[in-house]
């Protein structure tokens, strides 16, 4: 008998005028031992299905239709204190955020032994041995020491762990996690995964496992349940779901899953796309307005050297010198971007290559080191109208589209204010036509502009966010993270674009990445770092087929298996 | 299994395509979810209501008010402290009452409050002017500009307004000597308030200021450019107004109360051109000798007044904040 059985279930969420299903008529199951992913883009509903079953949906969110059976028991009816009896004991959680999910002010010991005694009736003494070994068993070396630790002494994959302890405490039937390794770093979530899959045969608990990373689904899940839009489109094995996929939903998303094997042209059109179409006209750049007057000055060799780049931050200051710390972010880093290529920073999160982007574009001032932009040194321009001619030459994109747009601002206003200020039109009419044009370009329609960033979507923010940049007519585009907050599918509509703007304006593009699948099919030449210094540079064939830097290697090896997905890839192809 | 269809999929997608166009201004306004928070709450709208009433009574006084108690002509010591109709010795001319020198308490009830209300916005205006500009600077610039702002208004923390207002009153004596009270009393009172009021805007939009600062929007008008009085003045200001306003109308309910304080001791607006504290200081005098009216109506007029703005600020305040929904 399956441990979890959840039955035509249905959750509204009635808004003022409409009534919103965010899960439309879902049917699940998970046997003992065996792990569900459920998998999906945000807003599928994924994450409202985890809550239905531990009864934390949020208000005004309802359980309109359907069942959910916990050993053939319903638990969906039982009224507030028995639910509240049944979480924790019998249904363990695991949240996204390590960082946030435990009590700062109480140690590990407390937090585990507050649990166990809460939900087993063992003395004091049974439950701190309990705890150690739970502690043991979810890895964290010397339990018997790092027990009586508080939260901020552990790192952040070791907080995964302990909050992975908590959900176990009691022996529960069931854990759910909810995007358990989204706040991790490659190599921490490779070992957090590993830790999972061991502990669900180990102990015979049934898991669901909510994300929205096929590279997860595919490294531990037994079954996968594919949810788009509240409703489930796919559910069956995950061998044959990732191998096979029937529904047109399943296929897209896996095709859109960048491919860290070999490098590809373009990503594949998927089918299920955000409202944003492909321009349907070229640019030519001879005879363009963004190709016109772009009155820079000839530069021969690479378009930017860095040179000796180091940048540290003080993090406790004094008077005295001697007394002052400081953090070192980014140390000696020197490399070259060619004009015309794609020069690629991955690393994992404080490695410094946010940092490198911010000084090149002038927000940080490096500590010492020289930026080169063709022969000017951008660290030693003082004038300001020299800084402007350089400002407007480069442009950066960031990580964030939902905060990288002024809310209090029209769409319009938003791209044209750069053209403005930067008095690269004459007349408003022609600002007017110029910013038409941008916004058609990225894909989004004239209409666009009379409207505010919160109407649209994340993939939207980003294309107007992309039309931002180009709006000063630059040649450098700095690429901070600029799909880690967008879903897979509009991930890949993000990259096209931004490979088609590249080839038609000529643009030389710096592309920071946590992610080496996405490097490896924007890049020319990529650059490792780790902990402010630069591992390697190396051609990005190179950089995946013979890596020379131990950690290069080491983060290779980490990348979630993707051979499910490879094969889906080609077979879809 | 309950599958969709690749077309569904599409037209759900379509439904918040970029495509369509974007509804008006007053669609916007109408259709928003603070006018329907609005809506829902029976004690704002009531608060709401309230508070119109006592502006249009108040800003049409010299329309509506029966009498004019400026008018030297029309009053007269005779009608001094006639009591309100439905008591004996009453006059039908006097709703109210009248006060010690025969002015109709009800005109100058409209009247006082008109006083008052102006006197308020404008210290309200004058200290957001004030506590903006320098929560702005101090939050944008940080450091040592930073560090000097604040430190002004950790001083200013320390007086109570009332004092700074006296503070002034006599200064302003002081300096410019016997002054026209008629005349000047009214802008003294506004600085005073004003310079009382301003450190908690200052303070507001500092930590706001610095909060947006670190905003990717922020950082993209500065890879564009943008000097720092642009960006602070055209991307920051707007995103830290929402506090603003609520400090706005809480403080408007303090300073009519602070205004009404000081006039009932002396300092504040004179007898000859009464605000609602000048008329209860003047009440004051004669409630032991019966004659309660002169004080309570317009204590109960500047009640009503503070109860419904402060009313409407404080759901301001919990419409503004996504913590309290």
């Amino acid at each position: 008998m399956s441990v979890l059985d959840i039955r035509d279930l249905t959750v509204e969420f009635p808004a003022r005028k409409s009534v919103f299903v965010a899960v439309d008529d879902v049917s699940l199951s998970i046997e003992a031992g065996k792990i569900l992913g459920v998998v999906g883009e945000s807003g599928a509903g994924k994450s409202t299905v985890g809550n239905a079953v531990i009864g934390l949906l949020q208000e005004p969110g309802h359980i309109a239709g359907g069942e959910i059976l916990l050993h053939g028991q319903r638990i969906d009816q039982l009224p507030y204190k028995q639910q509240r009896l049944l979480r924790g004991r019998r249904i363990g959680m695991i949240f996204q955020d390590p960082l946030t999910s435990l009590d700062p002010l109480q140690t590990i010991e407390s937090q585990l032994v507050e649990t166990i005694r809460t939900h087993l009736s063992l003395s004091a003494r049974q439950a701190r041995k309990r705890a150690v070994e739970l502690i043991d068993a979810v890895g964290i070396p010397n339990p018997e020491e790092r027990i009586g630790q508080y939260p901020h002494q552990f790192s952040g994959g070791m907080r995964q762990r302990v909050v992975i302890a908590l959900a176990l405490c009691a022996e529960p039937e069931l854990v759910i996690a909810d995007e358990p390794t989204t706040a991790l770093d490659v190599s921490i979530q490779a070992q957090i995964l590993e830790l999972m899959k061991k502990l669900c045969s180990e102990r015979n608990v049934a898991m669901m496992v909510i994300t929205h990373d096929m590279g997860v689904i595919a490294d531990i899940t037994d079954h996968v349940a594919v949810m788009y839009q509240g409703k489930l489109v796919e559910y069956g094995e995950t061998t044959k779901v990732l191998g096979a996929p029937e529904h047109p939903y399943t296929q897209s998303l896996i095709s859109a899953v960048p491919r860290p094997d070999i490098k590809v042209d373009r990503f594949p059109v998927v089918n299920y796309i955000e409202a944003a179409g492909t321009p349907q006209r070229q640019i030519d750049i001879s005879t363009h307005w963004l190709g016109k007057a772009r009155d820079f000055s000839e530069i021969s060799g690479p378009l930017v050297r860095i040179r000796d780049l180091d940048m540290r931050f003080e993090v406790r200051g004094s008077i005295f010198p001697s007394r002052r710390k400081y953090f070192q972010a980014v140390k000696s880093v020197s490399f070259d971007i060619e004009q015309g290529e794609t020069f690629g920073l991955v690393g994992e999160s404080g490695s410094g290559k946010s940092t490198i982007a911010r000084m090149v574009t002038g927000l940080y001032q490096p500590t010492s080191g020289s930026i080169l932009f063709g022969e000017t040194d951008l660290t030693s321009l003082k004038n300001r109208r020299d800084v402007l001619a350089m400002r407007r030459q480069m442009q950066m994109i960031f990580q964030d589209p939902y905060s990288s747009l002024n809310a209090r601002m029209r769409v319009s206003e938003i791209i044209a204010e750069p053209i403005r200020f930067h008095k690269l039109a004459s007349g408003n009419a022609e600002v007017r036509r110029i910013v038409d044009d941008l916004l058609d370009h990225v894909g989004l329609g004239t209409a666009a502009g009379q409207k505010y960033p919160h109407e649209f979507s994340g993939g939207q923010r980003q294309r107007i966010s992309i039309a931002r940049a180009l709006a000063t007519r630059p040649r450098f585009l700095i690429c901070d993270e600029p799909t880690s907050a967008l879903d897979v599918s509009i991930q890949a509509q993000i990259l096209n674009l931004l490979k088609d703007l590249q080839e038609e304006l000529q643009l030389t593009m710096l592309f920071i990445s946590h992610d080496l699948a996405v490097v490896r099919q924007m890049c020319n030449r990529i650059g490792v770092m780790r902990h402010g210094e630069l591992c390697e540079v190396s051609g990005c064939d190179q950089l995946f087929e013979a890596p020379q830097h131990a950690y290069t290697r080491e983060l290779l090896t980490l990348m979630p298996s993707m051979e499910l997905l490879s094969r889906a890839n080609l077979e879809g192809a | 299994m309950p599958t969709v269809s690749n077309e569904e999929a599409k037209a759900a997608v379509q439904d918040r395509s970029g495509v369509e166009a974007a509804p008006g201004r007053i669609t916007r306004m109408v259709d928003n979810d603070f006018f329907h928070a609005f809506l829902r709450s029976k004690i704002t709208v009531i608060a709401a209501c309230g508070t119109l009433t006592l502006f249009l009574l108040a800003f049409l006084a010299p329309w509506i008010a029966p009498h004019d108690p400026f008018d030297l002509a029309s009053i007269s010591i005779m009608d001094a402290r006639v009591p309100p109709v439905w008591m004996d010795y009453s006059d039908p001319r006097f709703v109210l009452g009248t006060d010690d020198q025969g002015r109709d308490l009800l005109s100058g009830i409209f009247y006082g409050m008109r006083i008052s209300l102006i006197v308020g916005f404008c210290s309200v205006v004058a200290a957001a002017v004030i506590g903006i500009t320098l929560g702005l600077v101090a939050g944008y610039m940080g450091g040592r500009i930073d560090a000097i702002i604040m430190r002004i208004a950790d001083v200013q923390l320390t007086f109570p307004a009332i004092l700074i207002a006296l503070l002034i009153d006599g200064i302003a004596h002081g300096i410019f000597g016997s002054l026209d009270r008629n005349v000047f009393a009214f802008y003294i009172l506004i600085v005073a308030l004003a310079l009382s009021f301003w450190v908690q805007y200052a303070r507001t939009v500092r930590s706001s200021t610095m909060v947006e600062k670190s905003k990717e929007y922020v950082q993209a008008a500065r890879v564009i450019g943008l000097p720092s009085v642009i960006i602070m003045a055209r991307h920051i200001l707007p995103n830290v107004m929402g506090p603003v306003m609520v400090i706005a109308t809480i403080n408007l309910a303090l300073a009519i109360v602070t205004e009404a304080t000081l006039s009932f001791l002396g300092v504040g607006m004179p007898p000859t051109q009464p605000s609602l504290g000048t008329l209860i200081a003047i009440g004051n005098d004669f409630l032991y000798s019966g004659e309660w009216w002169i004080a309570i109506f317009p204590g109960v007029a500047l009640a009503l007044l503070v109860l419904n703005v402060n009313l409407l600020g404080d759901w301001l305040r919990d419409a503004l904040n996504p913590k309290l929904r």
